[in-house]
């Protein structure tokens, strides 16, 4: 009924060089859309696979990172005999923790970037289900000695094994690597908690306390009897929610994206409608011709608008296969909350190259509009005439 | 009496253009019967291609009526014109207006895009037509790849490929050489002769419009009464 895409398909092959231009116009702006989407999944995996629905973590009141929180050692002899707290034999799954920031010379930046290192008792390590050891041991109380996150090991050449760490009051021994998947672990570093207390002159000003519940249904009632104790002065929330809320760094990252996308796809949009206004005026005649053969103003803008799909989905493509090479790259971002670098990969998904290739499909159909619906309205007379 | 196929009644034609306006047709009243060759001539601006284009329902008459086949031109909304010029009518421009992206073969095939007809079916078609006009080997040629001549024998096969039962030419053969005019005429007349078709042609060329049956002289936007030629024309000698 149509007029057939193969006469579309030639018409961009015959003036390549717009078709090319205008494509990777399209392209460039669907790949700035897709890396700042692909980071931003892949901030949000990181933050999203950390915490464990069944963990509390209590940090005080009005904090809203661990890095701003404070919990003295009184407060969590308090907290560890509330009822509805997981037990492994008589000690109670309670962990004291402190977090602080440290400054550690990068790859990336010679001047340093901020890690987390978290002070944690043994318990800790235990209650963190995820957490392997990827290479060497776990520290030992009592020494000076830590155990950084695969990412850190990665990223920051003084933190390989067997090497020697410069913070607090003196050298701490790296005894080990560990992998937590995908969580934000990697990008901490782990010591024993009173080592490192003491060596910040923190030993009763510790930073938060994560507690394991019974089972899931305990959960929500143990963050109500501790949001509502006065005394204590806590504020409790699944580690899960935590870790989400992180995310929001995230957030202002893809909202920059997305705006500056839109600014291109705006001008991607007019650099599609210029070529196919171009297209239509060259085109003149053949429109003139196809009408007197007997196709209908509808399918002459369909056809132009066709084109202009074909030209768009074809930039999308290009711009999909532009952003691939960045799935699974590893890379750090300063978070807003905790003021220390998180470790993440780029996850180009599926569903992100399909927003890709709609999103240019999109810019396609508002440049070809325009154009599409002059060439329909053309008299044919007129349109026989021009040259 | 064979059956009319163009009929046309004080048909008008003005164009208005800012301040002055164009009569291009003045009370016409022409018809043209079927198995008819017309060679309609007259001077440049006589109106000869304006009368054309109402016939085909590319243009709609200022005033008067124009009935095509049956069909009351000025009642029948746009869509349904389309339709109609596709099933009855096959033109032939001056200047061939083939697709340059589309093969010999493709070109002709188009029209039958908008039939109900198979891809195999169109193929066989147009492939008919193309050996009809002596081009069987040059199906998969590009427009650019053929002589001017081949290309307005492509752009014949195009307009007979729907079987129409009128064939409207405005100056097939003005762009073309003497032998490949030659050629384009006698096919024209062969289609007119063996195929029975309507033809309605405007000329300048007193040579072509000998391939007619017929010849009608337009002048100043009239039609003059048949056998009727201008004062300052002389009847050219046969070919
Ligand atoms: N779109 C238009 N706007 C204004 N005037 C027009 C238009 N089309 C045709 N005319 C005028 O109508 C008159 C008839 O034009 P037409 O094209 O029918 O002449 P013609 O006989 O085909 O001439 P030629 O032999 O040069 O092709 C001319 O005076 C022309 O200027
Ligand atoms: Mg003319």
């Amino acid at each position: 009924m149509a007029i057939p895409v193969s006469y579309n398909l030639r018409n961009l092959v015959v003036r390549k060089t717009t078709t090319v231009i205008t494509a990777l116009g399209i392209a460039l702006t669907v790949a700035v859309l897709l890396a700042v989407l692909a980071l931003v999944n892949g901030l949000r995996t990181a933050f999203q696979s950390s915490g464990d629905p069944l963990q509390i973590l209590v940090m005080r009141k009005g904090a809203t990172a661990e890095l701003s929180s404070a919990v003295t050692r009184e407060v969590f002899q308090d907290l560890k005999s509330m009822a509805g707290i997981a037990r492994e034999g008589d000690e109670p799954r309670a962990s004291l923790e402190m977090v602080t920031v440290i400054n550690l010379p990068s790859v990336d930046s010679p001047t340093g970037m901020n890690v987390t290192l978290r002070g944690i008792l043994p318990v800790g390590v235990k209650m963190r289900d995820d957490l392997k050891l990827q290479d060497g041991r776990w520290f030992q109380a009592g020494q000076r000695e830590v155990v950084v996150g695969k990412s850190i090991a990665k990223r920051y050449p003084g933190a390989h094994m067997g090497n020697k760490l410069r913070f607090g009051r003196g050298e701490w021994e790296v005894v080990g690597v560990m992998d937590g998947g995908q969580s934000a672990v990697n990008s901490e570093i782990f010591g024993d908690l009173n080592q490192i207390s003491s060596d910040f002159n923190r030993a009763d000003g510790l930073s938060s306390v994560l507690l394991r519940a019974t089972d899931a249904a305990t959960v929500p009632a143990l963050i109500n009897s501790l949001n509502d104790d006065r005394r204590l002065g806590v504020l409790a929330q699944t580690e899960k929610s935590y870790y989400e809320a992180q995310t929001n760094s995230g957030a202002l990252l893809q909202y920059l994206g997305v705006f500056i996308s839109i600014i291109m796809a705006v001008g991607s949009s007019f650099a599609a409608m210029n070529t196919m206004y171009a297209a239509v005026a060259r085109r003149a005649t053949e429109i003139g011709t196809l009408r007197v053969l007997g196709f209908s103003k509808n399918s002459i803008m369909l056809s132009f608008l066709m084109e202009s799909l074909l030209l768009s989905g074809l930039g999308g493509l290009v711009g999909c296969l532009l952003v691939l090479p960045l799935n699974n790259i590893t890379t750090g971002i300063g978070s807003f909350v905790t003021f220390s670098e998180i470790a993440f990969n780029f996850r180009v998904s599926p569903e992100i190259m399909v927003i890709g290739v709609t999103f240019a499909l999109v810019m396609g159909a508002v440049g070809g509009l325009f154009p599409a619906r002059m060439a329909a309205r053309k008299e044919i007379l007129v349109a026989l005439r021009e040259i | 009496m064979a059956e009319t196929v163009i009929q046309t009644k004080q048909l008008q034609k003005e164009f208005i253009r800012d301040e002055f306006h164009v009569v291009a047709l003045k009370d016409v009243d022409i018809t043209i019967s079927r198995g008819e060759f017309v060679a309609l001539m007259g001077p440049s601006g006589s109106g000869k291609s304006t009368l054309l284009h109402l016939i085909a329902a590319m243009d709609r008459p200022s005033g008067g009526e124009i009935l095509v086949l049956g069909e009351n031109l000025r009642t029948l909304s746009d869509r349904a014109i389309a339709h109609w010029r596709n099933a009855h009518i096959g033109f032939v421009f001056q200047s061939f207006n083939l697709i340059p992206v589309l093969s010999a073969v493709e070109n002709v095939e188009l029209p039958l895009k908008l039939t109900n007809l198979k891809k195999k079916e169109r193929m066989e078609h147009a492939e008919t037509a193309l050996n009809l006009v002596g081009l069987g080997d040059r199906m998969h040629h590009l427009p650019r790849q053929l002589s001017g001549g081949q290309e307005q024998r492509v752009a014949i096969a195009r307009a007979i490929v729907t079987d129409p039962d009128l064939i409207l030419a405005d100056e097939p053969t003005g762009n073309l050489d003497a032998t490949s005019a030659q050629d384009v005429l006698t096919l024209l007349s062969r289609l007119n002769k063996e195929f029975g078709k309507t033809i309605v042609m405007v000329t300048h060329d007193p040579h072509a419009a000998h391939f007619a049956t017929k010849s009608r002289h337009l002048e100043k936007g009239e039609l003059l009464p048949e056998g009727q030629v201008p004062v300052d024309w002389t009847v050219p000698a046969k070919a």
